[in-house]
């Protein structure tokens, strides 16, 4: 049985980039796909508004290691083949889209009607009534539940390593594999992603904190 | 695209997905009523405890929080034993999901004894109410009652989670999933099913919870 050195804690540390790099792309993907749930969800196309209903329900319903092994299988049906890496970024973008979307659709219902009314009674179409007045507004409310939700996936990205995606978790399994040093192992590991998590979380609730203020 | 979907041999196979099926309601319930316990207890030792309690108890939500439920899975199911705590795979599933839900709970139901207002205590108390009536009738009761929706998604999120418990092979309804797939190599067809087995689990609860509502925590006189 091989010990737990530097070379394997250097291995589980330097896993965490995958991790990282995973979180990036998904939130960076679910960003650009909440924006158009969220905008397609608060519109008035009846049709589209219904379906992104159903898109949420869908993956807020259904456990997300389904939404990755269907991400990781589904593909190869279709005649793609998907590596764990693909699959991983593939599964976690389209959760995000859905929590993303139906955050940001709360934020945009937020802004105040007055707003909206005032917007289009200065004659702006759609767009520049979004762009200018309405998601400016939303944004602020939007900052800390968005930087929960980064919070959950960084963490959610750790099931990737049931579909045999590299990142941390599965660093920490192959070492401890190894050397079996479970306790030792996984408190690392648990602390490597508390690192990366707990100032997100409080960064979260101070700004949940002063838009309280902001808005007594 | 010339895949030939074969659902036959997923639906041959409903006695193990029912089973399947059974046993995350089974252990989704479990954790629930234990996580409630664990969040009762958690949230009136970090309203009234002494500092050091507070603390921990604190530390304990922080830490949970803010790392992924598999490896708290792992850390009970690979850790536990290496300091002599042997637990099997369905044990080690049920307390680190009550670990885990006791957490988010705990925030939860804070916020509800939070929101009560001093005035109604006291005037249980003027009412001549003991104090375990006064915690029980004014305090924890509508306290839930006004955090029910926030506990109620938690609980169902919960659910959801539980497929993660496949991972060291807890019997519930994923890991029943993976059973089969490695049996017939139908992947696609069977976690579809079991997605969709999951999506009606999660509006049977909707359901349950909302009935629950209806029936024990509805206002008297405004039901």
């Amino acid at each position: 049985m091989r010990s737990f050195g530097v070379n394997e804690l250097i291995f589980i540390v330097s896993a965490a980039r995958w991790t990282i790099a995973l979180s990036v792309v998904a939130f960076l993907g679910g960003a650009a796909g909440g924006l158009l749930v969220a905008l397609a969800r608060t519109g008035t196309i009846s049709p589209l508004r219904y379906a992104m209903i159903a898109y949420i329900k869908l993956f807020q319903g259904t456990p997300l290691l389904m939404q990755l092994f269907l991400a990781f299988f589904g593909p190869n049906i279709l005649g793609f083949n998907v590596d764990p890496w693909a699959a991983a970024a593939l599964g976690l973008t389209l959760n995000a889209s859905a929590f993303l979307g139906e955050i940001w659709r709360g934020c945009i219902q937020a802004t105040p009607k007055g707003q909206w009314e005032a917007a289009t009674a200065l004659g702006l179409r759609y767009m520049p009534l979004m762009r200018f007045v309405v998601l400016p507004q939303a944004f602020k409310i939007a900052i800390a539940p968005t930087t929960g939700f980064l919070v959950q996936l960084i963490k959610a990205t750790s099931l990737a390593s049931i579909i045999g995606f590299v990142e941390l978790t599965r660093a920490a399994q192959v070492i401890n594999n190894a050397t079996y040093r479970p306790f030792l192992i996984f408190g690392i590991v648990a602390l490597i992603y508390f690192a990366m998590c707990w100032p997100l979380s409080i960064f979260s609730r101070r700004m949940e904190q002063k838009l309280a203020v902001a808005a007594r | 695209m010339n895949y030939v979907f074969q659902f036959g041999d997923v639906f041959n196979a409903w006695d193990e997905l029912a089973l399947g099926a059974w046993l995350t309601v089974r252990l989704s319930a479990l954790s629930m009523i234990f996580g409630l316990v664990v969040a009762i207890f958690g949230a009136l030792g970090k309203l009234s405890g002494p500092k050091p309690v507070r603390w921990a108890i604190d530390a304990y939500i922080e830490v949970i929080r803010n790392t992924p439920f598999l490896i708290q899975l792992f850390m009970v199911f690979f850790g536990l034993p290496a300091i002599g705590v042997r637990l099997d795979a369905d044990q080690a599933a049920l307390l680190a999901m009550v670990i885990n839900v006791g957490a988010y709970a705990t925030e939860i139901v804070r916020a509800g004894i939070e929101s009560i207002k001093k005035g109604q205590i006291e005037a249980g108390r003027a009412l001549g109410l003991k104090s375990m009536q006064i915690f029980r009738y004014v305090v924890l009761l509508p306290a839930i009652r006004t955090v029910y929706p926030a506990l109620t998604s938690q609980f169902i999120l919960l659910m959801l989670n539980s497929s993660v418990c496949s991972a060291i092979a807890a019997s519930e309804l994923t890991a029943a999933a993976n059973d089969i797939q490695s049996r017939t190599f139908r992947s696609f067809e069977v976690y579809f099913v079991v997605t969709a087995i999951y999506l009606a689990m999660s509006f049977a609860f909707s359901g349950v919870f909302a009935a629950i509502e209806r029936l024990f925590l509805s206002r008297p006189g405004k039901a």
